[in-house]
């Protein structure tokens, strides 16, 4: 591998690094919305029972 | 967000970036000549140029929605203006580290001060980092998202000094490929470049309308558990 290929390699594998790490994020906030949502169903479960 | 944008479904939006994205890569690749001077590493000027064009359109897109804000004061705006400069900050932070790899790759240095242009885009780039430490450092409110506007506002005037600093300052090291002639690159080059501005652009449209989705169903999942506690 050149230098010049290392380089723009580098530079294309970093937008693509963001990327997954941006979509990991967005992953772990839609879980834990889940986990809220699914609580707060419970919860108005309970309230409907009492 | 105009009506015929907004329309656009999600998905759609989704797999417009990846059709446009993976365009892209193939006409970098595979259709756009190497470069005569540079050699391979001018193909992160696809990249890089974009990107640096993507984060001054967030920050924009930021600015008239903090201006809609203070302006119409319709809801969301501030929660809108927010995303587009979360985005922003990521294109931005992007532009940097493609930026200092290609300087490093074609000058052999990763950065110089002596460069108005990158100077301007990191003096903007930390201006719009800093919006995060006003956000979150008053109370949610109606005070937070006029303080948020204002600020949103004063730092779109460094997006058209951070593009012509190049321009009115001469600068040698730093180039100039658009000028008053045109794009001076071949038709090929340009058309690539087009295709992966517009890849961009749809990549950061679809992080912005999933980033607000988020944040709105947070929101509403809040409202909720204070309505049922």
């Amino acid at each position: 591998m050149t230098s010049g290929e290392k380089y723009v390699a580098a530079a294309y594998l970093v937008v693509f690094v963001a990327l997954l790490a941006w979509v990991a994020i967005i992953a772990a906030k839609l879980a834990r919305l889940s986990r809220d949502a699914e609580e707060l169903v419970e919860l108005a479960r309970r309230r409907g029972e009492e | 967000m105009p009506t015929r944008l907004r329309q656009i479904t999600l998905p759609v939006l989704a797999w417009s970036t990846v059709g446009l994205f993976g365009t892209a890569l193939a006409l970098v690749f595979f259709y756009a000549p190497v470069d005569g001077d540079q050699g391979l590493s001018q193909k992160i000027f696809y990249i890089h140029v974009p990107i640096a064009l993507t984060s001054y359109a967030c920050f924009g897109w930021g600015a008239a929605k903090a201006f809609l804000h203070l302006w119409k004061r319709p809801p969301g705006a501030d929660l809108e203006s927010y995303a587009a400069i979360h985005q922003g900050v990521i294109f931005g932070a992007l532009t940097l580290v493609t930026g200092s790899i290609w300087a490093r790759s074609s000058w052999g240095i990763w950065w110089t001060w002596s460069s108005n242009q990158l100077v301007t885009f990191l003096i903007l780039f930390l201006f719009y980092s800093a919006y995060f430490m006003l956000r979150y450092s008053v109370e949610p409110g109606p005070a937070r998202a006029n303080m948020c506007a204002v600020y949103a506002l004063f730092g779109v005037v460094l997006i058209p000094v951070s593009w012509l600093s190049i321009r009115l300052a001469n600068d040698f090291i730093h180039p100039t490929v658009f000028n008053q002639h045109g794009p001076q690159m071949a038709g090929s080059m340009f058309l690539t470049f087009c295709v992966c501005l517009a890849g961009l652009l749809a990549l950061a449209g679809t992080m912005y309308r999933i980033e607000l989705a988020g944040k709105r169903l947070d929101s509403r999942l809040r409202e909720l558990r204070e309505l049922l506690t």
